[in-house]
C-alpha cells in the first residue's frame, strides 16, 4: 500500500509542507494564506464530492508545472510521471517548460518565477482589495536570483542599508508614533512587531551579528508579551546560516503580516514615512506587511490585543466572509417506537413530539430546513444502518430524560483517574453514548475500557464461527467469544505516543494517531487494526471521527490537515494554510467542515467540500490544543496554552467572548447536549463551568459591528464563570457530557 | 584535523564538524539543561568554547583553534535550542509539564537525527553534578555492572497495570468532600479564617479565593449575595452544617461511643483521613470536652477510652487545623491522666491504660502545637509537676502526672522526674511495706513504682557510666535502687544483645484471619511505581503488647517492627515500622537492604498462597520483626505516610502497620 501511495504523497507533501521555493518565489503564497491550495488532483478524483478536479483553470496547470519542475529538479522522475498522468498534461508540456528556464537560469527556478508572477499579481488583484496603497503588487523576486531552495525566499533580505541606521529608524518611528494622537497610537503601534522582526532578519541576513544582536536587545524589550515565544526563537537565531531551515523564519518571510489599521491612520503614518525618506521602512512595509484599511473609528487598544497575537498578524477580512453553512443537517426520519413511558414524559414537557430534540434549542422550531443548513447532499453522507438507527432511538429516549441545565442547575461531574499511568497518558476518548473509554499512552498503546457492566468481546475465530447458527435470532450475541470477555482491552500497533484518539459514532471503530506518523483504525469487534493510513510523515497531533462516521480529519507537525474517508488510504482533502503544527482538529456537528487549531496561534475553518479555508480566527496568544462546537453548530469555542477560552461566532466571523480563570494550557472542552454549559478541562487540575448561553445572549443583544468585525469584549469572565472544581494533582485532558448532560472528566493521576 | 577557522562550517572538513556536532548533541545533559532554560534573555545563553574543546579532544580532534571554537559553539547552541523547543511540542502534547529525555528523542527525530539511545528513565536525569578547582562538571555515570549480579538477583515485581477509577468530582455543583477529591479548605485557609475573622472582603476580590478554594458549594446566586455585602464577618459556612454533615456527624459520634468495635474502627478511620471535616470541627471538639466531663464524674472508664481515641484520630487528619480547639481539648486530655478517680472500680479496672495513652496524647500534642506562643508544654510541664509535688496527692493521679511528663521526653525525666526518685521510692516504701493502709493505695504504688522503673530505666542506662552497683544504686535513688539497677542491666543487655540479634518466638497470622486486612489502595506514592498495600490491623488484634488484653494500650517502650515484603519468593527490602514509642507516636518506617540484615522474625504474618498480584489477596509474606526500642528519639511524628526514599526500590513502597490506638491511622490514599 505505502508503495502505491508513495509516489503521488510524496509529490504532494513535498508541495505543501515545505513551503517550496517554486511557489514561494512566486509570492503566490505570500499573498493568500487565506487562499487554499487547491487539493491534489489525484485525491480530489477520489472524493466523494465529486467535485471536478480543478486542474482545467490555467493557473493550476501552472502550478502543477511548478511542482514537476521542482520533481525533475529533484530527480523523482517516477513522481513525475505520476503527477503527469493523473493531471492529464501532455508529456512534452513540462519539456518545454524545461527548455525555457534551462535558458532563464540554472534548474529551472527562474522560468516558474516568472510565470508564476503573473499568476501572483493576478491573484492579489483577486484577494486585495480598499488599500489602495498597499495593494501594490509585491516586488517579484528578480529572476537572476538563481540561488536554490531558502535562498530564494531569504533574498528578499538581500538589500543593504547602513546597519547602523536600523535602529535610529525604528526608534524615529517610535518617537513618532509615541507622539501622535492617542486614537491612532495603539493602531500604528501593531507596527512595531513585524517592523521589529523583520528588519532585525534583515541585519542578521546581512552578516550584520553583532547590530542585530544590539538591536534585539534595544527594542525586544517594547514588543507585546505575547510574542514572548516567537521572540525566543528569533533570539537564538544570530547568523545568516540559522536562517537556512528554520521553520518560524520561513513563516515570517514567506507569510505577509496582517496589520488592520483604519484608513486615517495610515494615511499618517504614510505621510510621515514619505516626508522622512525613511524608505527603509517603508520598503518593509511594503514588502513584509499586508495592512488590511478599513474605513471607520481606529480600534481602541483593547480591541487589537483581543484579536493580535498569532504568528501571521490578524486575519484579513476578505478571509472571513465567505457563507458558511453552520446550520445542522435534517435528522432523518425514524419511527420512533414511543413506549407510553416516553410519551408521558414528552408530554409532560409540553414539547411536541418530535424527531430532532437536539434542535429544541436551535431555533429552527419547524422540521423544514435551516436556512444556515448545508443541504442534506452536500457532502455525501453514509446511509443509516439498522443498528445506527436503533442507537438514534436509544438517543432520543435518553434525551428526554436529559436533565436541563443552567446556572442554577450545575452538572454532576465523575472523574474517571488512570492510576498507575506514570505520566503517560496523552489522550482520552469516550463513546456518546458513554460505554466505553478509550485512552492512548505513550507507550504506544491504546486501551479501551468498558465503564458498563457489559465487558468487551472479540468475535469469534472464523473457524469458531462457521460452527454457530446463523439463522438464529441472537446471531450478534452468538458471534461474540465470551472467553475473552473482560473489562479493558489492549491494542498494540503504534510505534510512538498516542496523541489522538477518537471514537466512530456508531462504536464499532476507534482511529488513533500518533507520533510514529500514521493514524490507525481498529476494529472494536475484533479488537486488531485494520488499517493503517499513512501520509503525515510527522507527528500526527489529534484526529478526529465526523459526527456521522465514515471520514476523519487528522493533523500534525507537518502543517496540513488532512480529510480521510475510513474506505481510502490516501486522503480526500489536504488543508494546507496554517504556518505551524496543527495541534487540534475537530468535525463541525453537519460534517461539512472542519476546524484546526496551531501552534501559530489561529484557528482556521475549512469547507470539506471545496477544501478552501474560509475562516481564520486570530485572538489566541498560544498553540491552540481544545476546540468545541457548540451543539447547534453556530459557535466555536477554543482553548490554548495561554489559559483562556475564547468563544467565536462562526456565521459572522467573530471573536465574541473570551472567558479568563484557568491558569495552565486548557486540553478540553465540550458544550453541554443543549449548549447552555460549556465545561473546560486544564492543566491546573480544575474543571471549570462557564456560562454559554448568557456569553451568547449578552452577545445577541449587542449591536453588531459586524461590517468592521470590531467588537468590543465584555470582561465578564467572572460572572459567566459557573464553578470550579478541583481535582487531586489530576490534569483534566478530555470532557464529555453524558446523553443525559452528566459530566464526565478523565485525566490520569499524577503524584 | 587542521582546517580551522570558521569556514569549517561552510566549506571546512564536513565530517569533522559533523563529529564534534554529533558528540555534542549526544551530550543529553546539555540537551537538558537548555530546555530547563527558561530566562527571558536567551540570545545570550551559548555553550562555553571549553567545552567546544574538551568535546573535540574526547574525539580525538586536538588543537581546535579558539575561532571554530567560537564558531562551534554559537552554531551548536542554537541547533539544542532548536531541539528543545521542539521537545516542548512533544511535552504539551503528552500533557506533561516535565519534559522527558523522550521528548528530546522525539524531537531528534524530527530533525532526521538519530535519536540517543539509552536515557529513557522517566523520573530522573542520570547526571551528575561536580564542581571543584573552579571548574564545574556534569557527567554521566557509568557505573561497571555485573551481568551475573543482574541475572541472579530476583526479578523485581511488574509494576502496577494502568487503571480507572471513578468518582464524583461535583454532586450537582457541588464537590462532595471526599478523600478523592481535594480539602475542602486547606489548613493555610483555615488558620487564616482563625487567625484573622474580621478580614474586610470587598467585592470582586473575593471572588476568586472563595470560588476557587472552598465554596465550591457557592453558586451563582450565591455568588451574587456576596458582592453585595460590602463586609463580611465570617463565611457562614463555618457555623451551618448541612444535612448531610449533620447526618455523618451524628453517625460518627454514635459509633464512636457506641458499643461496635468494628464500626468504631471506622468511624475513627473516618475521622482521620476525610479531608472534610473542618466544618465540624468545632462540634466534634465540645462533644469530646463535654463528653469528659460528664464521664469522669459518672466514672464511665469504656467511654473515656473511646473520646481519646476520637481526639487521637483527629490528630493524625492531617487536614485538620486543630490549634483553634486546643482550649478544648487538652484541658480533656489532662483530665484522663490526672483525674482522682476514672473508673468504678479502681481495684479492677485497667485505668492506667488510660492515663499512659492519654498521656501519650498530650506528649503529642505538645510536640506538635507547643509554639512560643501558647507555650503548651512548659504549662503542661508545671502543671503535672505542681501536683505531684503535692504531698496529698493521690496515687492515681501521681501516676497520670508521673505518666505525663515522662511521655515528654528523656530530657524531662532527666531533669523533672530522677531528683525525685528517692522520695517517691521513700513513699512507695512507706506503702508497700507499711501498715496496710488500703488495697487501693497499694495497687497504685505498685503501679507508680514499676512506671518509674520502666521509664527511668533506659534513661539512666543512657546517662550512666557502665558498672552497675547495686550499692551505689541505692545510695543515690534509695529505695527503688536495687530495683532500677536490675532493670537498667536488663536495658543494656537487651541493648547489647538486640544489636545483634533478636528472640524468636514466632507468631503466624494466615491470610484468611478475619483481623488482618490487606486492601489496595488506589493510587501510588510518590514516585514509586506500585501501589501500596495498606495493612490494617484493627485494634482487636494485639500484635505485639507486654500486657495483653488492653487494646487501647500499646506498650510503651518503643518497638520495631522489621517487615519484610517478600513477593513470591525473593525478599527484597524490610521496612523497619516503630509502632508505639514513647517518644512519637506515629510508625516510623525504614528500609533496610535485607542482604546486610541478619534478623530472624519474632512475628511472622503470613499471607495466603494466593498466587500472584489478584485482587486483595497479594501473595506476599509479611515478616514481622521485632526489635527492642534503641535510643532514636528523632523518630519522625509526622503521618505515616513512608518517606519516598523507599519507593526508589521497585519493591512494595507503602505499607503500614494501622492500629486504631496507634498514632498514625491516617490512610495512604492520595485519591
Amino acid at each position: 500500500m505505502a508503495a502505491v501511495q508513495g509516489g503521488l504523497v510524496d509529490a504532494v507533501e513535498k508541495k505543501d509542507i515545505k513551503t517550496e521555493p517554486s511557489e514561494d518565489s512566486g509570492g503566490n503564497n505570500n499573498a493568500n494564506d487565506g487562499r487554499l491550495l487547491s487539493p491534489p488532483p489525484g485525491s480530489s478524483a477520489s472524493a466523494p464530492g465529486g467535485n471536478k478536479p480543478p486542474a482545467g483553470a490555467p493557473e493550476d496547470q501552472q502550478t502543477l508545472l511548478a511542482v514537476l519542475q521542482f520533481l525533475r529538479k529533484n530527480n523523482l522522475a517516477e513522481s513525475v510521471e505520476i503527477l503527469r498522468r493523473e493531471a492529464g498534461l501532455p508529456e512534452d508540456a513540462l519539456d518545454l517548460k524545461a527548455g525555457d528556464s534551462a535558458g532563464a537560469g540554472s534548474g529551472g527556478a527562474g522560468g516558474t518565477v516568472d510565470l508564476e508572477g503573473e499568476d501572483a499579481s493576478s491573484l492579489l488583484s483577486r484577494v486585495t482589495v480598499s488599500s489602495s496603497a498597499a495593494a501594490q503588487a509585491p516586488t517579484k523576486v528578480t529572476p537572476s536570483e538563481d540561488q536554490p531552495d531558502v535562498n530564494v525566499v531569504l533574498s528578499a533580505y538581500s538589500q543593504q542599508g547602513d546597519p547602523a541606521l536600523y535602529g535610529v529608524y525604528y526608534s524615529g518611528l517610535k518617537r513618532f508614533i509615541e507622539s501622535v494622537l492617542d486614537c491612532h497610537r495603539a493602531e500604528l503601534s501593531q507596527v512595531f512587531y513585524p517592523l521589529f522582526v523583520h528588519m532585525y532578519l534583515e541585519l542578521v541576513y546581512n552578516n550584520h551579528e553583532n547590530e542585530a544582536k544590539v538591536f534585539f536587545e534595544k527594542f525586544s524589550g517594547d514588543q507585546e508579551c505575547y510574542y514572548e515565544d516567537d521572540l525566543r526563537v528569533l533570539s537564538s537565531l544570530t547568523k545568516k546560516e540559522h536562517m537556512r531551515g528554520n521553520e518560524t523564519l520561513l513563516d515570517f518571510r514567506t507569510s505577509k503580516f496582517v496589520l488592520r489599521i483604519s484608513r486615517d491612520s495610515y494615511q499618517l503614518l504614510k505621510r510621515h514615512l514619505q516626508e522622512r525618506q525613511n524608505n527603509q521602512i517603508w520598503n518593509i512595509i511594503q514588502e513584509h506587511l499586508y495592512i488590511d484599511i478599513f474605513d471607520g473609528m481606529p480600534r481602541s487598544k483593547s480591541q487589537i490585543d483581543a484579536m493580535s497575537g498569532s504568528l501571521a498578524g490578524e486575519a484579513k477580512r476578505e478571509a472571513n466572509k465567505a457563507k458558511v453553512y453552520y446550520g445542522l443537517l435534517k435528522e432523518p426520519e425514524i419511527e420512533l417506537p414511543l413506549d407510553d413511558e416516553d410519551e408521558e414524559a414528552e408530554n409532560e414537557e409540553g414539547k411536541p413530539k418530535k424527531k430532532k430534540p437536539k434542535k429544541d434549542s436551535m431555533g429552527s422550531k419547524s422540521k423544514k430546513q435551516d436556512p444556515n443548513a448545508p443541504s442534506q447532499t452536500r457532502i455525501p453522507l453514509p446511509e443509516l444502518k439498522d443498528s445506527d438507527k436503533l442507537d438514534k432511538i436509544m438517543y432520543m429516549k435518553e434525551a428526554t430524560k436529559r436533565i436541563r441545565l443552567g446556572p442554577d442547575n450545575l452538572p454532576s461531574i465523575c472523574f474517571y483517574s488512570f492510576l498507575n499511568a506514570y505520566q503517560g497518558l496523552t489522550a482520552v476518548d469516550f463513546t456518546d453514548d458513554s460505554s466505553l473509554i478509550a485512552g492512548g499512552f505513550a507507550d504506544s498503546t491504546v486501551r479501551v475500557w468498558s465503564v458498563t457492566p457489559k465487558k468487551l468481546r472479540k468475535v469469534k475465530s472464523a473457524a469458531d464461527l462457521n460452527l454457530i447458527d446463523k439463522e438464529s435470532d441472537d446471531v450478534l450475541e452468538r458471534i461474540m467469544d465470551e472467553k475473552t470477555a473482560s473489562e479493558s482491552k489492549i491494542l498494540y500497533g503504534h510505534s510512538g505516543p498516542v496523541y489522538g484518539i477518537s471514537f466512530s459514532p456508531d462504536r464499532n471503530y476507534l482511529l488513533t494517531c500518533s507520533e510514529d506518523g500514521t493514524i490507525r483504525l481498529w476494529s472494536l469487534q475484533t479488537f486488531t487494526c485494520l488499517v493503517g493510513y499513512k501520509g503525515h510523515n510527522y507527528p500526527v497531533w489529534d484526529t478526529q471521527f465526523s459526527p456521522h462516521g465514515y471520514y476523519f480529519i487528522s493533523g500534525g507537525h507537518d502543517r496540513v490537515a488532512r480529510l480521510w474517508a475510513t474506505d481510502h488510504y490516501q486522503p480526500l482533502r489536504m488543508f494546507s494554510g496554517h504556518l505551524a503544527d496543527i495541534t487540534s482538529t475537530r468535525f463541525h456537528p453537519n460534517s461539512n467542515y472542519v476546524v484546526t487549531g496551531s501552534s501559530d496561534r489561529t484557528i482556521r475553518l475549512w469547507d470539506v467540500l471545496t477544501g478552501n479555508c474560509v475562516r481564520i480566527f486570530t485572538g489566541h496568544k498560544g498553540p491552540i490544543h481544545a476546540l468545541a462546537f457548540s451543539p447547534n453548530g453556530k459557535f466555536l469555542a477554543s482553548g490554548a496554552t495561554d489559559g483562556r477560552v475564547l468563544l467565536w461566532d462562526i456565521g459572522h466571523g467573530l471573536m465574541i467572548g473570551e472567558l479568563k480563570g484557568h491558569t495552565d494550557t486548557i486540553y478540553s472542552l465540550k458544550f453541554s447536549r443543549d449548549g447552555e454549559i460549556l465545561a473546560s478541562g486544564s492543566m491546573d487540575n480544575t474543571v471549570r463551568l462557564w456560562d454559554a448561553t448568557k456569553a451568547f445572549d449578552d452577545l445577541e443583544t449587542d449591536d453588531f459591528t459586524a461590517a468592521t468585525g470590531h467588537i468590543h469584549l465584555q470582561d465578564n469572565s467572572q460572572e459567566l464563570l459557573l464553578g470550579t472544581y478541583m481535582s487531586k494533582s489530576t490534569p483534566v485532558i478530555h470532557l464529555h457530557f453524558t446523553r443525559r448532560n452528566l459530566l464526565l472528566a478523565a485525566g490520569a493521576y499524577n503524584p | 584535523v587542521s582546517i580551522m577557522g570558521s569556514e569549517i562550517l561552510d566549506c571546512g572538513d564536513p565530517k569533522c564538524h559533523q563529529k564534534i556536532k554529533a558528540a555534542i548533541l549526544t551530550d543529553p545533559c546539555i540537551l537538558l539543561a537548555m530546555a530547563e532554560e527558561r530566562r527571558p534573555k536567551q540570545c545570550t545563553v551559548v555553550l562555553p568554547t571549553e567545552s567546544m574543546k574538551a568535546m573535540a579532544e574526547s574525539i580525538g580532534v586536538g588543537q581546535l583553534q579558539e575561532e571554530s571554537c567560537v564558531a562551534l559553539s554559537e552554531e551548536v547552541s542554537y541547533r539544542i535550542k532548536e531541539i528543545a523547543q521542539d521537545a516542548l511540542k512533544f511535552m504539551h502534547h503528552g500533557k506533561r509539564r516535565k519534559l522527558t529525555t523522550n521528548d528530546i528523542d522525539n524531537a531528534l527525530k524530527l530533525k532526521n537525527v538519530e535519536p540517543l539511545y539509552g536515557f529513557q528513565s522517566q523520573e530522573f536525569i542520570p547526571f551528575r553534578f561536580a564542581s571543584g578547582g573552579g571548574r564545574e562538571l556534569h557527567f554521566y555515570e557509568e557505573k561497571e555492572v555485573d551481568l551475573s549480579d543482574i541475572i541472579n538477583t530476583p526479578l523485581p515485581r511488574v509494576p502496577l497495570d494502568v487503571s480507572l477509577k471513578a468518582h464524583w468530582l461535583s454532586i450537582e455543583g457541588v464537590q462532595p468532600s471526599i478523600p478523592e477529591n481535594p480539602p475542602p479548605a486547606p489548613k493555610e485557609q483555615q488558620k487564616v479564617e482563625s487567625t484573622e475573622p474580621l478580614k474586610v472582603v470587598k467585592p470582586g476580590q473575593e471572588e476568586d479565593g472563595t470560588v476557587q478554594g472552598k465554596g465550591q458549594g457557592a453558586t451563582a446566586a450565591d455568588g451574587k449575595g456576596k458582592e453585595k455585602g460590602l463586609i463580611r464577618l465570617k463565611p457562614r459556612s463555618t457555623h451551618e452544617l448541612s444535612v448531610e454533615q449533620q447526618l455523618y456527624y451524628k453517625e460518627i459520634t454514635e459509633a464512636c461511643v457506641g458499643s461496635c468495635e468494628a464500626k468504631r474502627a471506622e468511624a475513627l478511620q473516618s475521622i482521620a483521613t476525610d479531608p472534610g471535616l473542618y466544618q465540624m470541627l468545632p462540634r466534634f471538639s465540645t462533644f469530646i470536652s463535654e463528653g469528659v466531663r460528664v464521664n469522669v464524674v459518672q466514672n464511665n472508664l469504656a467511654l473515656l477510652i473511646y473520646l481519646m481515641r476520637m481526639v487521637k484520630a483527629l490528630m493524625d487528619n492531617p487536614t485538620l487545623y486543630l490549634e483553634k480547639y486546643l482550649h478544648e481539648l487538652i484541658p480533656a486530655v489532662v483530665t484522663c491522666i490526672v483525674s482522682k478517680q476514672l473508673c468504678l472500680r479502681p481495684d479492677v479496672d485497667n485505668h492506667w491504660a488510660l492515663r499512659d495513652f492519654a498521656a501519650r496524647l498530650m506528649a503529642q500534642s505538645c510536640k506538635t502545637f507547643s509554639t512560643t506562643t501558647n507555650n503548651i508544654q512548659s504549662r503542661i510541664t508545671k502543671t503535672f509537676t505542681k501536683s505531684w509535688l503535692d504531698e496529698k496527692t493521690q496515687w492515681t493521679t501521681r501516676y497520670g502526672c508521673i505518666a505525663g511528663l515522662a511521655e515528654l521526653g528523656a530530657d524531662v525525666i532527666k531533669t523533672l522526674i530522677l531528683p525525685r526518685l528517692t522520695v517517691e521510692g521513700a513513699r512507695i516504701k512507706a506503702v508497700m511495706e507499711g501498715p496496710v493502709v488500703s488495697n487501693i493505695d497499694k495497687i497504685g504504688a505498685d503501679h507508680v513504682q514499676s512506671l518509674l522503673l520502666k521509664h527511668c530505666a533506659s534513661v539512666i542506662a543512657k546517662i550512666r557510666p557502665q558498672p552497675d552497683n547495686v550499692e551505689q544504686y541505692r545510695i543515690d535513688y534509695g529505695y527503688l535502687g536495687p530495683m532500677l539497677c536490675s532493670h537498667v542491666m536488663k536495658a543494656r543487655t537487651q541493648a547489647a544483645l538486640q544489636a545483634q540479634q533478636v528472640n524468636r518466638t514466632t507468631l503466624t497470622i494466615t491470610q484468611p484471619r478475619p483481623t488482618l486486612t490487606v486492601s489496595q489502595s488506589g493510587l501510588s506514592g510518590s514516585a514509586g511505581p506500585r501501589t501500596p498495600s495498606i495493612i490494617k490491623v484493627p485494634s482487636s488484634l494485639t500484635l505485639m503488647s507486654p500486657r495483653p488484653g488492653t487494646p487501647s494500650q500499646p506498650s510503651p517502650p518503643a518497638t520495631k517492627y522489621i517487615v519484610m515484603a517478600t513477593s513470591a519468593g525473593p525478599a527484597s527490602t524490610q521496612q523497619v515500622i516503630t509502632l508505639s514509642s514513647s517518644q512519637s507516636a506515629s510508625p516510623v518506617t525504614s528500609t533496610v537492604p535485607s542482604a546486610t540484615s541478619t534478623l530472624q522474625p519474632l512475628v511472622k504474618l503470613e499471607s495466603g498462597s494466593g498466587p500472584g498480584l489478584t485482587g486483595s489477596r497479594p501473595m506476599q509474606k509479611y515478616i514481622v520483626v521485632s526489635l527492642p526500642s534503641s535510643a532514636s528519639s528523632s523518630l519522625e511524628n509526622k503521618s505515616s505516610v513512608l518517606p519516598t526514599s523507599i519507593s526508589s526500590t521497585p519493591i512494595e513502597a507503602g505499607m503500614k502497620l494501622d492500629r486504631s490506638e496507634s498514632p498514625g491511622a491516617s490512610t495512604q490514599s492520595p485519591h
